[in-house]
């Protein structure tokens, strides 16, 4: 895989110096009843990094993913979002400010079409209004028109011309996730989360998924928040590493002294605590 | 051979998106409409029309509204009956208040009422899903019957209890009330049918169709993308209630003449429940075949096998119209729950691929 991707024309260290913040979390902890899920955690996201989130099983990735977005509401800490300390919102109030996400268990719309799915993506930036659709006539009828090509762009881009007509619960997993990708890729977001868009795939399926996740943030500039569990992927794509484990976090930095840490290999080891 | 899209290329996305992207498909609706609107008036007799179309018309128009909500949207509902009573009773109310405005134009407007009614009800769905939002939507049923029952006002106080719709015309021709011919009555339905149904068309292939299968596909996902997911299940619960309401007033105007709150009870909710499950759920051409299937097979066992000489009793008529209605709706629940409708596309599918199965 390291022939394929090479994503190094950033010297490593002056990075965090270089970019300003897209998000801030600061000592923010969240648990569930009794259950500790995150204990108070900070880091950041730098714009137009790709920012790796690892850990091993049950460590709290996607339960940050879940507060980022809204889903869940931290009991302690605050998230700053583009410098302004963010109140406590709906998933699609963060979905209107530009967090788009992927999840760990494909949550297409089994029921739609893959272009469908994508068009859905499409969903915040459309304004026509009820009447309007209905006749399908001028503006309402121009602009899914509009927004279609744009789709077209993404399907073009997904190489997934070939499934545009297909009900997307008959399709082979990795190309699901792909259509994910592709529906979140609609929203243009500021801020793509991914929870583990390549688990399951076969090596051939993962690099594409790779070359797909490096274009995105090198071509649309997309910052993107990626929890992997294959460290070499990890390597490969990740400007920073951020590794959680059971809750809290145990190192933050650049891929190799991420790897090299003692902290992360007991963790990964599973060396008691 | 015959039913292929090869040859057809769509040159414009405007092409692609539209109703029936292909030809035969459009054909098709051409011939049906042709049917509908010329050949039926030239050759039916009074009773295929009083009958069969007329109800089989109203009966789709309420299948279609009870599937944009139940069927795009993923909220199940028992009220649609008492929602189809609210437009009823909405438009006989209007013309004993306005007897002098076209009285197609306050059917349409009788909707309004029910959609507003139907927007309240629909409030617990933020909250409970599935079963527990039909047991709500139960609990509307019974309330709105109870209403239908005990405000005389809405029946004007008449001793009967019931709403006797009076006679209306429209351009010199009589198309409410008892004197109203079997012909002005189908085209009224006709047009309301077909005019909203292809409106609701349209809705589906836009932003406000695709937010209501993304509520019922996956909500979460759906709220992730944008959605909000209160004002998405209100607005199909108002459109929904909507179109049921304006199927029962127009049941009530154009069909039966006098209707009493028994006409819009419970077991009026399932039949059209049962008309979109076997229809398909998520399918205006299936709300018309499930409309069709439900509403004419008991006429079709009634009348049939008595022309071919075996007698059979009413009593049998209904008991076998419900065995076969009920092994059809486990069959379908279990093996298609997109009903006729997709089993037609299954057709269709095959049709293209003939003469070679693969
Ligand atoms: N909704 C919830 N209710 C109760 N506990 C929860 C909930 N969501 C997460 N947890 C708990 O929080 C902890 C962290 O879970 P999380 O899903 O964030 O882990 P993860 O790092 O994504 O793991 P994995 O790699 O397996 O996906 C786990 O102990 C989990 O059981
Ligand atoms: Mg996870």
């Amino acid at each position: 895989m390291n022939a394929i991707i090479s994503n190094n024309e950033l010297p490593q260290d002056d990075f965090a110096v270089e970019r300003e913040d897209l998000l801030r979390v600061d000592n923010v902890s969240l648990s569930f009843g009794g259950v500790k899920a995150i204990t108070n955690i900070s880091f950041d996201i730098k714009k137009g990094e790709i920012r790796a989130i690892i850990g091993p099983n049950g460590a709290g990735k996607t339960s940050m993913l879940n507060v980022i977005n809204g889903f869940y509401h931290p009991q302690e800490g605050t998230i700053t979002w583009q410098g302004k300390v963010r109140r406590k919102m709906k998933p699609y109030e963060a979905a209107s400010q530009g967090i788009a996400r992927t999840f760990q268990n494909v949550a297409l719309f089994k029921g739609m079409t893959t272009l469908d799915n994508i068009m859905s993506g499409r969903s915040l930036k459309m304004r026509k209004n009820f009447f309007l659709q209905m006749a399908w006539i001028g503006p309402a009828r121009t602009e899914e028109i509009e927004h279609r090509k744009k789709v077209e762009e993404i399907i073009d881009f997904l190489e997934i011309e070939a499934i545009r007509k297909t009900p997307v619960g008959r399709l082979p997993y990795g190309l699901q996730k792909r259509v994910e990708l592709g529906r979140a890729l609609a929203m243009e977001p500021d801020l793509l989360l991914l929870d583990e868009p390549m688990a399951g795939m076969n090596l051939e399926e993962k690099e594409d998924m790779s070359r797909f996740i490096l274009d995105v943030n090198q071509e649309f500039g997309t910052t993107i928040a990626l929890i992997e569990h294959d460290m070499g992927v990890v390597m490969d794509l990740s400007d920073r590493v951020v590794v959680l484990d059971y809750g809290k976090k145990i190192a933050d930095g650049a891929p190799g002294d991420v790897q090299a840490s003692q902290a992360v290999i007991d963790a990964y080891l599973g060396v008691s605590h | 051979m015959f039913y292929r899209e090869a040859g057809q290329f769509k040159t414009s996305y405007e092409a692609d998106q539209s109703l029936f992207p292909i030809r035969q498909d459009r054909i098709g609706l051409a011939v049906i409409l042709l049917v509908a609107f010329i050949v039926i008036p030239l050759t039916a007799n009074d009773f295929f029309l009083t009958s069969i179309m007329i109800p089989f018309l109203v009966f789709s128009l309420a299948a279609i509204g009870l599937n944009v909500l139940t069927g795009f949207a993923g909220q199940l509902s028992l009220g649609s009956g008492a929602f189809m009573g609210v437009g009823a009773y909405a438009a006989y109310k209007l013309t004993s208040i306005f007897p002098d405005v076209n009285v197609i134009f306050l059917v349409l407007v009788s909707g309004v009422f029910s959609a507003g009614v139907g927007a309240i009800f629909g409030l617990p769905s933020l909250r409970i899903k599935g079963l527990y939002l039909a047991v709500t939507t139960l609990a509307a049923q019974f309330f709105l019957e109870w209403c239908f029952i005990r405000i005389p006002w809405l029946y004007n106080y008449n001793a009967s209890g019931a709403i006797e719709i009076p006679k209306r015309e429209m351009f010199g021709v009589t198309i409410s009330g008892a004197e109203a011919t079997p012909i002005a009555r189908y085209f009224v339905v006709l047009v309301i049918t077909v005019l909203i149904a292809g409106l609701i068309a349209n809705v589906m292939r836009g932003r406000i169709g695709r937010s209501w299968m993304m509520i019922r596909d996956m909500d979460i996902a759906a709220e992730l993308m944008g959605i909000r997911p209160l004002q998405t299940k209100l607005l199909a619960f108002a459109v929904s209630s909507y179109i049921c309401g304006v199927a029962g007033a127009m049941m009530v105007f154009f069909w039966l003449n006098a209707a009493e709150p028994s006409s819009y009870s419970i077991t009026l909710s399932f039949q059209i429940l049962f008309m979109v499950i076997l229809g398909g759920l998520g399918s205006i051409a299936g709300s018309f075949m499930g409309a069709a299937f439900i509403w004419i097979l008991p006429v079709f066992l009634k009348f049939v096998p008595g022309a071919i000489g075996i007698e059979i009793g009413a009593e049998t008529v209904e008991h076998l119209t419900f065995m076969i209605v009920g092994a059809l709706i486990i069959f379908f629940l279990i093996v298609e729950p997109h009903g006729f409708a997709r089993l037609w596309q299954i057709g269709k599918q095959k049709l293209r691929v003939w003469p070679f199965p693969y």
